[in-house]
């Protein structure tokens, strides 16, 4: 009954989306150059996770949601805050661990929220998030809403149990949920051929019963087209689709990581199927956009992503007499 | 205790279903999931003829993935419904622990107040049927822990019946224990179920020498205890805490000020356990009010033994609190 679906290249492509996806990931590869500059400053302290070199796949992913879906990500999220429509300032602001950010700054970088994005973390206990993504796509169905849930996670976490109950669960109860597998090949420094008895994450969808594809995540119109067939077959079926979007992170996995465990040659191989110069090419070639474009498109985005280090500057601590608030609901 | 609501005489385990009946009956979002609710009946026939009362969208019998559907019900729960979520014991709950204290207890406060996560999870506990080391566990202490859950412990008929009731109406997530035990305990109830309050301790049996301060099965046990000694002129007020976290000092604090004697009961393992807490806040509070140092009964620290009288010897009996109270009291 399972299938691995075959994603056919993609054909047609026009202005206004070609240059709507590379704003986007042009947008995310800006903020987080931004955020690693402001961290080395202390500006921003915790974890930082970068996605650069991942964009693709939250752009092209989320591209294909509507405004009712739910939208669950890793602590690796800027990237889908920001597709998801979420203000850079605002998430700036919460990695400044300001009042004006997305979650007053308790959150900071791993736990970005946005309840009216209906963007449900900032999830950073690896493959956490997945049983509540299997619980939201349940209350849809429960409550007959036509909304689905599209949950984010990396490889490492399709090797916790949580992975395999969540997709037993999806499939055992026909829930509408979009399972995206960010496969960026390394577990923190662990590569996927020490993680995985089979690497062809895809084909774990078979155990389970649940629809599943592969996909080129290094390409956004590829993994926007296989994500807007994987939504409609869960749309239109109410059951689970397990999307496997191959990809590469370029930057360390956090500020603390010496990369030890991969040689910079591989990193610079990867580099040569950047998504952003891909797709950017690729509309210059179809001659849907011009050298001017892309210069008004960049100096858009410095002016917004300067605004985003404005307005968390310009932000303000949480009194100290709130620390207790939010424990538990009503006055704290 | 309302006119016209008679009282009947119910055992623990149909007081905890007239609970979730009741539950049921009453808000078309509450469901129930956990393992062999349904079919099954209930491992402890709890939920027996539920099924075929409300059906199984009501009723979900749930695979063994513990972290999976504890999960799910915070998903749930965070997508409009009012799951109520059993763990057949609580000695497997440890499996859904990181849902429990990474998700349920942290959304609110990590989101900065935009999550609810209206769950209830209600976890059969203790020892007494020969079930040894890993099915006998007393884990009460560490959900207590964990700021942002509610810790609720059902040691009366009374609370069997009514703490769910309130539970549901909680914006934030509430664990339940019950205690196996006690499961063909009788009791008399009012004849309709009514909801409780889940903010305070509850004064058992009132009394001027000294304060016995329990919870969960050492409630009925200090209660006999007390009743034994009230024929020798030793008049012990009892104390459920009821409410392990947030727990109501006031009850406990105006108790050892009118008694001036305190003496803690419970089954968990005495290092760093309830009673631990309890004797710490009375030193910090009302230390000048005692006239003898604060004792405890608590549970042996050794892996539940499968021989009865080494069970019986593991935790506090009624014997044993008579004597420690009676020495306490330097009676006889």
């Amino acid at each position: 009954m399972e299938k691995i679906t075959v994603i056919p290249p993609s054909t047609t492509i026009d202005r206004r989306l070609g240059l709507n996806l590379l704003y986007q990931m042009m947008l995310i590869r800006r903020f987080e150059e931004k955020s690693a500059e402001l961290y080395t400053k202390s500006k921003i302290r915790g974890f930082l996770h970068l996605y650069i070199g991942e964009e693709a796949v939250a752009v092209g992913v989320i591209q294909a949601l509507t405004a009712e879906d739910n939208v669950l990500a890793t602590y690796r999220e800027h990237g889908h805050a920001l597709a998801r429509g979420m203000d850079a300032g605002v998430i700036m602001a919460e990695m400044y661990g300001k009042m004006e950010g997305c979650c007053r700054g308790r959150g900071g970088s791993m736990h970005l929220f946005d309840v009216g994005k209906r963007f449900f973390g900032g999830n950073a206990i690896v493959a956490g998030h997945l049983p509540m993504s299997v619980g939201m796509a349940l209350a849809s169905k429960k409550l007959k809403k036509s909304n689905i849930t599209c949950c984010f996670f990396g490889e490492g976490a399709a090797a916790e149990g949580e992975f395999h109950e969540s997709m037993n669960l999806a499939a055992l109860w026909n829930v509408p949920l979009l399972m995206v597998c960010e496969n960026n090949l390394y577990a923190m420094g662990t590569a996927i051929r020490y993680s995985h008895a089979v690497q062809e994450l895809e084909k774990k969808g078979a155990a389970y019963g649940i629809e599943s594809a592969a996909v080129n995540g290094m390409d956004v119109l590829e993994v926007e087209k296989a994500a807007r067939a994987a939504v409609e077959k869960v749309r239109s079926t109410g059951k689970p689709f397990f999307l496997v979007c191959n990809t590469y992170r370029f930057r360390a996995h956090s500020m603390f990581d010496a990369e030890l465990y991969r040689e910079k040659s591989e990193v610079e191989e990867w580099k040569k199927q950047d998504p952003i110069p891909a797709l950017r090419t690729k509309l210059m070639e179809l001659q849907l956009i011009t050298n001017n474009d892309i210069g008004s498109l960049e100096q858009k985005i410095e002016n917004e992503v300067q605004q985003a280090v404005d307005f968390a500057e310009k932000g303000t601590l949480e009194p100290l007499e709130q620390l207790t608030r939010f424990v538990y609901s009503g006055p704290g | 205790m309302n006119a016209g609501n008679d009282h009947i005489k119910l055992t623990y385990r149909e007081a905890l279903k007239q609970a979730i009946r009741e539950a049921l009956s009453k808000d078309d979002r509450v469901f129930l999931m956990g393992e062999d609710v349904g079919r099954y009946g209930g491992s402890f026939a709890v939920t027996k003829g539920l099924l075929q009362e409300f059906g199984p969208e009501r009723i979900m019998d749930v695979p063994l993935s513990e972290s999976g559907f504890v999960g799910a019900g915070i998903g749930a729960a965070l997508s409009g419904l009012r799951p109520v979520v059993e763990v057949m014991t609580v000695n497997f709950s440890l499996l859904a622990m990181d849902q429990i204290v990474n998700n349920a207890a942290t959304l609110l406060y990590m989101s900065g107040g935009q999550l609810n996560v209206p769950v209830v999870i209600r976890m059969s506990t203790g020892l007494g049927r020969q079930l040894a080391a890993q099915h006998s566990h007393s884990w009460e202490p560490m959900y207590a822990h964990i700021p942002g859950l509610i810790v609720l412990s059902a040691g009366t008929h009374g609370d069997a019946r009514g703490m769910l009731l309130t539970a549901l109406q909680s914006p934030d997530p509430v664990i339940i224990f019950e205690y196996t035990a006690m499961m063909n305990l009788e009791g008399t109830l009012p004849g309709h179920p009514e909801t409780v309050n889940i903010t305070k301790a509850g004064i058992i049996k009132e009394g001027k020498d000294i304060s016995v301060i329990t919870y969960g099965a050492g409630v009925y046990k200090s209660l006999d205890a007390a009743n034994e000694l009230s024929g020798s002129g030793i008049d012990a007020e009892v104390i459920d805490l009821r409410v392990l976290r947030p727990m109501d000092m006031e009850t406990v604090f105006n108790s050892v000020k009118k008694t001036h004697r305190a003496l803690l009961v419970e089954d968990a393992w005495g290092s760093v356990n309830i009673g631990a807490e309890v004797s710490a806040r009375i030193m910090e509070n009302v230390f000048y009010d005692l006239d003898a140092p604060v004792q405890r009964l608590c549970g042996a620290e050794v892996p539940m033994p499968y021989p009865k009288h080494m069970e019986d010897a593991s935790v506090p009996q009624k014997e044993d609190i008579v004597a420690k109270l009676k020495k306490m009291l330097q009676h006889g």
